[in-house]
């Protein structure tokens, strides 16, 4: 794959549900492909409202700006050519198996002139089963499988039509530590492909762990943002949060948050 | 990545194609069977052989027994198994677009609004303005059947209305256009009536060759897009978020698949009055054996509904014997059950 780098721009976004606006005007610094920016906050904060503008679920006015095309004004089709988006939940009574699915993601709106055929569609569904590492479960029916393996079937569905922007709202939610720590290794190794990839996250340790930056928003507008050792410092927590936190580096470097009451 | 796991994954993602299709093969033959069955089952029973050579080379059988098959029966047997088929391909699609499994044409009411629309013809000869004769029944079901698709959808996209929410509003349809259908019956003439009660029993005694060629047009017209639909279909299994990032226009996949969903139910109920559970069965019989991939279960689906409906007819004739009884009837005496067990099995969850 031939890497190179894009800028996505968000500029006074406007977005939310009828009589309940939850971003207004909001601008946020540029994400760069090769980058895994966490988006973070309390509840009702709007980070799944600024995923789902993005992908263009929820109506939204402003500007989304990647590599100098206007993704506000795309349609559907095109949009899905340039932008993935994993849903925090998918339906768990799917009598599919995981290929399939996968095979129905690639096949359900035309891609690019490439791409053709059953047979391009089968090898690609195949390789992207492997990458994410359930190669294994192909054939399963999807309702069969656990938490965990649903979770990467739907990542695998998310990036197999290999968007450029990957928005995964809380991947690693319903996730055994395990699963978590693959996931994340994945969104990395996603964005070192040359993709900007962008994720909602509770977990603020794993966001210091293995994001690349990190935004903190608040009340639909953004509370901080840089590196995540920078973005979640104790004072922002306390201030976002309502909770007092101790950062300790532990052994390998790294910061590490514990919680200690509330403020 | 390993090029030995990938042909495994391959072959058997082969192996499973290779197994469907077998099954919508076998589905396809047992519905043949029972087509054959059903037009040899009745007041004076024939031979399967002479069945069969009958419908192969008329010609070379006796001509009553050419009358019988030809001019009786065939009209009944291939309307059931076009009924059938159209039911069960709209309950499919219902399913899907509404994602609700006890989603079909009657148990939401799109039947009954289409029997009211036909009630409306043939009862007070109301219509649209141009239309008129035969096509009025027809073309009432079809406006009312469409009517009552959207306000189904307006309700199930309403926030926080679920599943079951669904379910009772289609309920509450059925009743409300069974009430309209009555006062309709209250004040009709005499002879308007006795024309509409023979009409309304769901029943195939109305079935002629002109009907069926009306019937197979529409099918034929309606089914390829459908089928043409089958990946987005599959898409909109994972969930309209999901869909929507794959790029399926969800909305108008929505609208257009409600479009059949109304033509099919409309021309059904035009032409044999309101059959039961169909639609219901026909489609979960057809994902049980052959999963939830649309190019695989639209098809299936099909030819279950056919292959129920045939049976049902089957039954129709034989459980009195010398009588037929409306295979209306039948066909819920077998939906019913099924209906119950959906219930229960969504509990469980």
């Amino acid at each position: 794959m031939i890497v190179t780098s894009a800028t996505l721009h968000i500029d006074k976004l406007v977005a939310g549900y009828p009589g309940k606006p939850v971003l207004e005007a909001l601008t946020l610094p540029p994400f760069q492909t090769g980058e895994v920016t966490v988006l973070t906050g309390p509840n009702a904060a709007g980070k799944s409202t600024l995923l789902r503008a993005m992908a263009g679920l929820l109506r939204a006015t402003g500007s989304i700006q990647f590599d100098n095309r206007e993704l506000l004004s795309m349609n559907a089709r095109t949009r899905a050519g340039l932008l993935s988006f994993m849903p925090q939940t998918v339906p768990t009574d799917i009598n599919l198996s995981v290929i399939e699915a996968v095979i129905s993601a690639l096949k359900a709106s035309p891609m690019d002139a490439t791409s053709s055929g059953n047979e391009w569609a089968q090898r690609r569904a195949f390789a992207i089963l492997e990458r994410v590492g359930i190669g294994h479960l192909a054939l399963e029916p999807l309702h069969q499988l656990s938490g965990g393996q649903r979770q990467m079937a739907s990542l695998a569905r998310t990036v197999v039509r290999d968007p450029k922007i990957l928005l995964l709202d809380e991947p690693t939610s319903a996730l055994d530590l395990k699963h978590q720590v693959k996931v994340m290794k994945l969104a990395r190794s996603f964005a070192a492909d040359g993709r900007v990839v962008i994720i909602v996250l509770h977990d603020l340790n794993l966001a210091l762990r293995w994001a690349d930056r990190a935004v903190v928003m608040d009340k639909g507008k953004i509370a901080s943002f840089g590196t995540p050792a920078d973005a979640i410092t104790p004072d922002v927590i306390a201030r976002v949060y309502g909770v007092k936190v101790r950062v300790d580096n532990c052994s390998g470097g790294l910061p590490h948050l514990v919680v200690e009451d509330e403020v | 990545m390993s090029e030995t796991t990938v042909q495994s994954i391959a072959k058997g993602y082969r192996q499973q194609f290779t197994k469907r299709i077998l099954l919508l093969v076998s589905l396809g033959v047992a519905t043949l069977i029972s087509f054959c069955i059903d037009i040899a089952v009745g007041p004076s029973t024939l031979r399967y052989g002479d069945v069969i050579e009958a419908i192969l080379s008329p010609d070379s059988v006796e001509l009553a027994t050419r009358v019988i098959v030809w001019e009786v029966r065939m009209p009944y047997s291939i309307m059931a198994l076009l009924v059938g088929a159209a039911l069960s391909i709209a309950g499919c699609e219902m399913q899907t677009i509404m994602n609700n499994a006890m989603a079909s044409p009657f148990t939401l009411g799109v039947s009954a609004a289409a029997s009211f629309g036909a009630a409306l013809a043939i009862i007070m000869g109301l219509s649209v303005p141009g239309i008129g004769g035969e096509w009025m029944v027809i073309v009432n079901a079809f406006i009312f059947a469409f009517g009552a698709t959207l306000l189904l959808q307006a309700l199930s996209s309403m926030r926080g209305a679920g599943p079951e929410g669904l379910v009772l509003f289609g309920i509450a349809l059925v009743f409300t256009f069974n009430a309209f259908t009555g006062i309709m019956q209250y004040i009709a003439s005499a002879e308007a009536l006795q024309q509409f009660i023979f009409w309304s029993l769901g029943s195939l005694t109305k079935a002629n060759w002109d009907n069926i060629r009306l019937l197979a047009v529409i099918f034929a017209l309606v089914v390829p897009f459908s089928l043409a639909s089958a990946w987005k279909l599959t898409a909109l299994r994972l969930g309209e978020d999901s869909a929507r990032s794959f790029g399926v226009q969800v909305s108008r996949l929505r609208f257009l698949s409600l479009l059949r969903v109304s033509i099919l139910t409309a021309g059904s109920v035009a032409f044999v009055g309101t059959i039961g559970f169909i639609g219901l069965v026909g489609p979960h019989i057809a994902k049980l054996l052959i999963g939830e991939d649309h190019r695989f279960s639209l098809p299936a689906s099909i030819l279950s509904g056919a292959l129920i409906m045939s049976l049902a007819s089957v039954a129709s004739k034989a459980v009195v014997g010398g009588a037929i009884i409306p295979v209306g009837i039948v066909t819920s005496l077998i939906g019913v059950p099924v209906f119950i067990l959906l219930i229960f099995n969504k509990r469980k969850r």
